[in-house]
């Protein structure tokens, strides 16, 4: 969550993803950094977890901490991981960093039976003044870097996600959106004024065959 | 560097213990046995830091500190197990033991057959990694031990800490399993098949019977010079020989010596003669060929297998390893998450091939401290809340 306070500039409950996640369900972390929500989960929701993560250091803190972990980069198949065999899955503050976001969100709805997503809205009203006013690629707390060394290669807008739901069949069953200091469930033109948001989804299908 | 200084190997003889012979997975019964081992730290007093070392095919119980008699030559992983290492003496108990098979203390073909009065050479009978998992647990029962905070091991000895995991889940916290597999590919299956022809086919061989007598020495370095093949990368070869020539500097156009790799393999094959006993390399290498946890545990199922675990897992590969490949390692990963298991893997980017894991070891350290820091926190909740 440190991961998600530190790109979104602002300070976020660790329980908006942890009220999400039932009791003792099981959950994989797509780039689970350093491990904090999983180590939250599984001490205080006996959910049985796993990370995946990249990055050495964020790896190590894993392990340090007794989280089961895989080094792996989740721009790769997931394909070994059978279909349905998680709760939920989690693509925290990654998505935009993905080569093909599209392939690993559909991945993961197969894989999981819901999946969270959240990421930094770049329709939001400040980053939209920044272009037009500068010209340039918008810079914020959430957004650091220059153009040509930026991790984030797949920026998008909440509305963008809306879309991309619609298209693939995916239903939003919660949204959670991030506004200065603060975030909740309502919040007037999201998509003008939060700085980032989280979703929890399935495949229509799926959710439509428990319903 | 800190090391555990001079150590002795002790003995064990199972009889001592009321075991006076036991029943192997092929069904065939062997008895007496002895096991040599060593220990390095203290055990504790509720006996929850104790780690059992497994070695690789070439190994013995001399896994760290030095022995008197032999000079100064430090144990075989004397790099990771110390004061402040990975596996930190100071915090742990380490047990190492020669394997069943084995020719450095433990019985093995070149033991005598108390009741022929002779080796037992070929009449000894065929062996798995389960049958040398099965002695190292008399062992663990008369150290004291009921349960080993890890069972670790490279190569070889990651299939016993696998098979510990598997045969004996109630004895096993956590299990490392490095540079290692479930099951060999058929390509080491071949290279170990042409390791043994190499030595059946050394006319000193004479169907096993060569105690006291020359040794099937030809036959038994060529297996070690192919072994050594296969523990090393194209990269590693590359960097270490090039084309280097050994002595000269110009071609002698006959088939003498005259590479630098030429010359590095026969070094590690007449090495490898003066203490290794051919028989044992035909026996332990037929017991790795054998070993298969799908079809033992789960009938044909790696992930059914996986089922059966109940320790944490720590599983380690490297990058340029072809013998037995991170992909192998990754499948034992995979079958694990299917189950929900506890499972931490890593692969290491590294170009010494197999050999990395006796080489990495700085990176090896950082994980596997960290490993064993959480395993004995968390058994340590775990009885707390059990209490």
């Amino acid at each position: 969550m440190r991961r998600l306070e530190e790109a979104l500039g602002m300070r976020v409950d660790l329980g908006v993803m942890a009220d999400w996640i039932a009791q003792g369900s099981k959950v994989l972390d797509l780039g689970c950094g350093r491990g904090e929500l999983l180590s939250y989960l599984i001490h205080h929701k006996q959910v049985r977890g796993i990370g995946v993560e990249i990055d050495e250091e964020s790896f190590l803190a894993c392990v340090e901490k007794g989280i089961p972990v895989i080094q792996r980069d989740i721009n790769l198949s997931l394909k070994d991981v059978e279909d349905q065999s998680f709760d939920y899955v989690i693509i925290s503050q990654t998505v935009q960093q993905l080569q093909r976001p599209d392939l690993l969100i559909l991945e993961s709805l197969r894989i999981g039976r819901y999946v969270i997503v959240s990421f930094p809205n770049f329709g939001h009203y400040r980053i939209r003044l920044n272009l037009l006013f500068s010209g340039r690629m918008p810079k914020s707390k959430a957004l650091p870097y220059e153009w040509y060394n930026t991790p984030n290669i797949h920026l998008m807008t909440i509305k963008d996600f809306q879309d991309f739901c619609h298209r693939y069949q995916i239903t939003v069953h919660q949204w959670y959106y991030f506004w200065q200091t603060r975030g909740g469930k309502w919040l007037l033109l999201p998509n003008w004024f939060a700085s980032g948001c989280l979703a929890l989804i399935s495949r229509r299908d799926e959710y439509e065959k428990k319903a | 560097m800190n090391d555990v200084g001079v150590v002795e190997t002790q003995y064990l003889l199972l009889s001592d213990m009321g075991v006076h012979e036991i029943t192997l997975e092929s069904g065939a019964k062997i008895g007496p046995i002895t096991v040599a081992y060593e220990t390095y730290g203290t055990l504790n007093e509720t006996r929850s830091n104790a780690i059992l070392i497994c070695h690789a095919l070439s190994g013995d119980a001399h896994a760290a500190g030095y022995h008197k008699e032999i000079g100064h030559k430090p144990g075989w992983w004397n790099d990771a197990i110390g004061p402040g290492k990975a596996f930190d003496t100071d915090r742990y108990f380490v047990v190492c033991s020669n394997v069943l098979g084995g020719c450095q203390g433990t019985t093995g073909p070149s033991s005598i057959n108390p009741r022929t009065g002779k080796p037992y050479a070929l009449s000894f009978p065929v062996i798995t990694i389960g049958d040398m998992v099965q002695v190292q647990w008399y062992l663990m029962k008369h150290l004291g031990i009921e349960k080993w905070l890890s069972v670790a091991g490279g190569s070889m000895g990651g299939m016993q800490a696998l098979e510990w995991a598997l045969r004996y889940p109630e004895n096993v916290y956590s299990a490392m399993v490095i540079a290692s597999t479930g099951r060999l590919s058929p390509q080491s299956i071949a290279f170990n098949a042409v390791g043994r022809n190499a030595i059946i086919s050394d006319p000193n061989w004479q169907n096993g019977e060569y105690y006291g007598k020359a040794i099937p020495e030809k036959g038994l370095s060529i297996a070690r010079m192919i072994g050594h093949i296969t523990y090393l990368s194209e990269i590693s070869m590359e960097k270490k020989f090039g084309r280097k020539l050994q002595n000269k500097k110009e071609f002698s156009f006959d088939f003498s010596t005259e590479f630098a790799v030429e010359s590095y393999l026969h070094h590690q094959g007449q090495k490898f003669v003066e203490r290794f006993d051919a028989n044992t390399y035909l026996y332990v290498t037929k017991a790795m060929d054998y070993f298969d946890v799908a079809a033992k545990y789960g009938q044909g199922s790696l992930k059914k297998a996986m089922q059966k675990i109940s320790s944490r897992m720590f599983l380690l590969s490297f990058s340029s390893d072809w013998l037995f490949p991170p992909s192998q390692t990754q499948e034992l990963v995979d079958a694990l998450i299917a189950n929900h298991k506890d499972v931490t893997f890593y692969n290491i980017d590294s170009s010494y091939g197999h050999d990395a894991f006796l080489l990495e070891v700085e990176k090896e350290t950082s994980l596997i401290q960290r490993f064993l820091q959480s395993s004995s926190k968390l058994w340590q909740e775990d009885r707390y809340e059990a209490a």
